[in-house]
């Protein structure tokens, strides 16, 4: 692992982490004052923070700083999180969104939101309303945590630079390195915090040349002694350029848990420390004790003549032993206990790691090309075994019953084996959701409606590739239900509704596919205006007698836009054709309900996958096609008087007393030449673009039967009016029918390579 | 025989960089996500130290530290707070919880280096 | 059969020749993947004539090419005997329609004479050489020339 995919790591879990902050924002919106809302709250910006530090993302720390500053206000009850609060926060969260966008796919943010954001958020820890947008430009606070200073302590104590002159004085010819007197007297808590006053000497030790003596005077006797307390202290005379700063930080953890005082030692003092000066007889102090590293530097320096005269005393030299023995146990309190565990065989180790590893990580992170060649080789599968059935079928037709078992339990696992691949690949569509909460919040600023968001069955599954392609449509889909089916807050109030507008976005599963609903509480669909418009529009005749239902469904046509004015939301040439067209394109269906006054209902239903798809088998001009379940409305047996040709070459279909165009599928695709006989055939009514009826001709239907998906594009090219490939049970391969493209070219628009490609995955 | 390191925090990103600093290091390392789960851990770890985030769900450093103190046998483990508070409340509480010594984020690989190996043998 | 593709450290190259009608060719084995017998293929609307259609090869769809009215001959008739020569052009696997696999050849550019000046256009884009082995000829083609439109297509 090296840092990029550490980076692309941390942009992964930005991505989880706003998920989580804008999920908590909005639950805080909803009153909820459960203090781990504010703590997961904080925790995603304050993780964003934390990473972005780490990656020098500069632009994206001083923001997430101001952020976490102001949630912080918010955690320690400083802030209320007022609906004026939390629509600041929800601004920022989604800033921080774009930043994290920008720092990852490089590009711009904009500066002014942002920095107007952080004046906000400023006021707000501040204990002020938030400014109005135009203020006096503040300098963005820069966080000490963006500092690139390699060592900064946090008490203010940045590192200086150093310079020998500081201490030479005039004596440039000779340097001499300044001494410094050390006198460090640790207390009980330093020990229970696990600093060990013996690191801190080795450490003090590679600063320079080092002389120490340890006082042993508040030693109780050994009954008296608690092995634990703290009866030692130091005085230690260090020679080093490195200045007094790094002596300090040599004792920056321990600092609270001791005495100590450090001063400059005058020039030849220290080096001659006499017994006057101490109070008690010193120790020398043997570093070596714990210096596992045999060319550590290690400055004791020792004097023959005091190590004598220590001897000379057997007291001292007891103590000298007991207080050897008090720094091991003091040093090594809570060692002792696992040393014995240390020296256990390496393999018991190993498993323990293995197991806290394991303990650790309860899910795991795969790439998605690997799960794809899975799920490729499990669609093989379930073609081997469809082939296998087949060929003993065909082969054995008194096969044993136990061949037969065998085949059926074969079925059966390779089913329950392809659920279970599919299920890997399966993702809530909660971060989809969360996406939309923004797209209101943003079209709710713009066109100046109150609307509140209600989302449903988030946890819903469905495949990756469904819910990538999900985002779109329904990001144009709730722009529409916001900008044109509610209200303004004012005409909602004289209507007596809630000033503000509710869209329930929900999700669930529903017969093997996931079905998505988007609801509004707005006008509805006003029919007399659709009406008029698609009359205008020449869609359709004046006099004709539409359902309801029909008209509805009449803002699906290419081009149908009900807006009286093109506001800068659906400004962009993009009707509902195009949504359920992509809709569509996913192997989906969508359907509108209205009721007038009262609101709109959207309704998607998506196959939990594009990997496999339900298709009905056909026969056409000896070949087999496969058309997509979804596509098809009802199949007929066309009777011969139900048959009405139409100008040089169409036929009608009479269906219930309407007359629909009947398409030869054998002939649009080139595989015959003549039309085919339609009462020797059977008829698809399919349902495209636009909402258009038509009656796919083909020769006869084999059945209905889940395909795996097979791409033509990978070893070849698109190829108009087909959709994908598949393989069989008998091992063949067979088309999977576009037909959108078919039903576009039976309209006289010859298929090209432009088709959309329908349900490819 | 290689020192263990038992490293507490729930960012992904920041586990990631202490797992690879740690065994660019040489040292071996055990990971948990949270308090909790640190605490879980702990005894099948046997880490010779620690290094702990502070801001964490279910259970956070200050409560994760007075944990380990608790434990006989790792009352006097070294435990490294690695965080970007660096306002001196949060690092006294830290303290008062027992916490050894601290590395200020942003994270970089040499400081945390130096702090282990400056609370250990 | 499969013929796994070698790498030759000596300077030459190994070719796999093959017989169309009463021509021989030869590719580079470096990009044939395997040789197969014939299997009907699933036919395709709007392709060119010698886009004989489509095979499952092993879960994958193979598109399978006649080469002989690929190359502007007459088109096959395919048989039982008839082979798939699959190679690799490019990041794409095709199966190319040849009567049979003749001969594996080792040479050097040495053995390889330039194209004769009477080809056309057509012929010089997709033949590299000549070689005259044992009395017949065989001409050297580049598959990427000759589907050079796989790519343009597919763009």
């Amino acid at each position: 692992m090296d840092m990029n995919e550490i980076k692309e790591i941390f942009f992964q879990e930005c991505e989880e982490q706003l998920a989580e902050l804008e999920s908590g924002l909005l639950r805080l919106n909803d009153g909820d004052r459960d203090p781990e809302t504010v703590n997961a709250v904080f925790r995603a910006v304050h993780s964003i923070k934390g990473g972005a530090g780490a990656f020098g993302l500069d632009d994206l720390v001083s923001f997430a700083h101001v952020f976490e500053t102001t949630l912080d206000c918010v955690r320690s009850n400083k802030l209320e999180p007022t609906a004026e609060v939390l629509k600041v926060m929800l601004k920022s969260a989604d800033v921080l969104a774009d930043l994290t966008n920008v720092a990852r796919d490089g590009g711009s943010v904009d500066q002014a939101r942002s920095k107007q954001l952080i004046r906000e958020l400023e006021a707000l820890a501040n204990g002020e309303a938030p400014p109005p947008a135009a203020v006096v430009e503040a300098p963005a606070a820069k966080p000490a945590a963006a500092a690139p200073a390699p060592v900064v302590n946090d008490e203010g104590f940045v590192p200086v630079a150093f310079s020998f002159d500081d201490f030479g004085g005039e004596e440039d010819v000779l340097i001499v390195h300044p001494t410094y007197e050390i006198s460090f007297k640790p207390k009980a808590d330093l020990y229970s915090k696990g600093n060990e006053a013996t690191l801190l000497l080795r450490d003090l030790s590679r600063l320079g040349e080092m002389s120490i003596h340890c006082n042993m005077e508040a030693l109780p006797s050994l009954e008296q002694m608690d092995p634990e307390s703290a009866y030692f202290s130091w005085k230690i005379s260090v020679k080093t350029d490195k200045g007094e700063d790094a002596i300090r930080s040599v004792f920056e953890f321990a600092e609270w848990d001791c005495d100590l005082e450090i001063s400059l030692a005058d020039e030849g003092t220290a080096a001659e420390m006499t017994d006057e000066e101490l109070p008690m007889q010193p120790v020398p102090f043997d570093l070596s004790v714990l210096d596992d590293e045999p060319d550590a530097p290690v400055g004791v320096v020792e004097e023959e003549e005091r190590l004598a005269a220590v001897h000379e005393s057997a007291a001292t030299v007891a103590a000298a032993e007991v207080a050897s023995n008090v720094v091991q146990l003091a040093s090594t309190a809570s060692r002792a206990a696992a040393e014995p565990k240390a020296a256990a065989p390496a393999a018991a180790a190993a498993q323990n790691t293995a197991q806290a590893a394991s303990a650790a990580a309860p899910t795991i992170r795969v790439d998605l090309d690997r799960v794809d060649r899975l799920i490729n080789l499990v669609g093989e599968l379930v073609i081997n075994q469809a082939m296998l059935s087949q060929s003993v079928i065909e082969n054995d037709n008194n096969g044993t019953s136990s061949i037969n078992m065998g085949l059926e339990e074969l079925q059966q696992l390779t089913r329950e084996i392809q659920d279970s691949v599919m299920a890997i690949r399966a993702q809530p569509v909660k971060p989809v959701f969360q996406r939309m909460a923004r797209t209101v919040r943003e079209i709710a600023d713009i066109t100046g409606k109150s609307v509140r968001l209600i989302t449903e069955g988030e946890n819903t599954e469905v495949d990756k590739t469904v819910i990538d392609k999900l985002a779109e449509p329904l990001t144009h889909m709730i722009r529409n239900a916001v900008d044109h089916g509610l209200e303004m807050p004012e005409k909602r109030v004289a209507l007596g509704k809630n000033p503000e507008g509710t869209v329930r976005l929900t999700a669930k599963h529903r017969s093997g596919r996931i079905v998505i609903e988007l609801a509004d509480d707005g006008q509805g669909i006003n029919r007399e205006k659709v009406r008029q418009k698609a009359i205008d529009n020449d869609l359709i005749a004046a006099d004709a007698n539409l359902s309801d239902e029909e008209i509805d469904n009449l803002i699906f046509h290419a081009g149908f836009s009900t807006a009286d004015k093109v506001s800068d939301l659906s400004g962009r040439g993009v009707g509902m054709d195009v949504v359920k067209r992509s809709i569509q394109a996913l192997g989906g269906r969508i359907n509108i309900s209205s009721k007038p006054g009262h609101g709109s209902v959207f309704t998607m239903s998506l196959p939990l996958t594009l990997a496999v798809l339900d298709g009905m088998v056909v026969t056409v001009a000896g070949q087999t096609l496969v058309v997509p379940l979804t596509a098809i409305v009802e199949t007929l047996q066309p009777e011969a008087s139900a048959i009405h040709s139409f100008g040089a070459s169409q036929r009608l279909i009479s269906i219930r007393n309407s007359f629909c165009p009947l398409v030869d599928v054998g002939r649009i695709l080139n595989f015959r030449s003549t039309q085919a006989n339609p009462v020797e055939g059977v008829a698809l009514l399919v349902e495209s673009e636009g909402g258009g009826q038509r009656a796919l001709m083909v020769d006869a239907i084999q059945g209905q039967r889940q395909v795996v998906i097979k791409s033509l594009e990978a070893n070849y090219t698109h190829v108009p009016g087909i959709a994908a490939a598949t393989i069989l049970g008998d091992g063949r391969v067979a088309l999977i029918l576009d037909v959108d493209a078919v039903v576009s070219a039976s309209r006289g628009q010859p298929l090209k390579l432009e088709t959309s490609l329908a349900a490819a995955g | 025989m290689k020192k263990k390191v038992l490293t507490v925090d729930d960012s992904r990103t920041i586990r990631n960089m202490l797992l690879v600093t740690l065994n660019n290091a040489g040292f071996e390392t055990i990971q948990a996500e949270d308090g909790v789960e640190g605490l879980e851990v702990l005894e099948e770890a046997n880490p010779d130290v620690i290094v702990t985030d502070i801001n964490m769900p279910r259970l956070d450093g200050f409560g994760f530290i007075e944990g380990v103190r608790r434990n006989e046998k790792y009352r006097a483990i070294p435990i490294l707070v690695l965080t970007t508070e660096s306002d001196a409340e949060k690092k006294n509480r830290a303290r008062q919880a027992g916490a050894t010594g601290w590395i200020v984020k942003p994270f970089d690989p040499t400081k945390l280096i130096d702090a282990i190996e400056r609370v250990t043998a | 059969m499969t013929y796994l593709a070698k790498n030759l450290t000596n300077g030459g190259r190994e070719l796999i020749a093959f017989r169309i009608g009463d021509q021989e060719f030869c590719v580079n084995i470096m990009s044939v993947r395997e040789i197969r017998g014939w299997t009907p293929a699933t036919a395709m609307p709007h392709t060119p004539s010698y886009m004989l259609g489509v095979i499952n090869l092993r879960g994958a769809v193979l598109p399978i090419i006649d080469l002989s009215a690929r190359l502007g001959m007459r088109p096959t008739e395919p048989t039982v005997r008839h082979v798939i020569i699959v190679a690799q052009v490019r990041d794409k696997v095709v199966g190319l329609l040849v009567e049979a696999v003749s001969d594996i050849l080792t040479v050097t550019d040495d053995n390889i004479q330039p194209t004769p000046d009477i080809s056309n256009d057509f012929e010089r884009a997709y033949a590299r050489g000549v070689l005259a082995i044992e009395g017949r000829m065989i001409c050297l083609i580049e598959l990427e020339a000759i589907f050079s439109h796989l790519e343009s297509e597919a763009a």
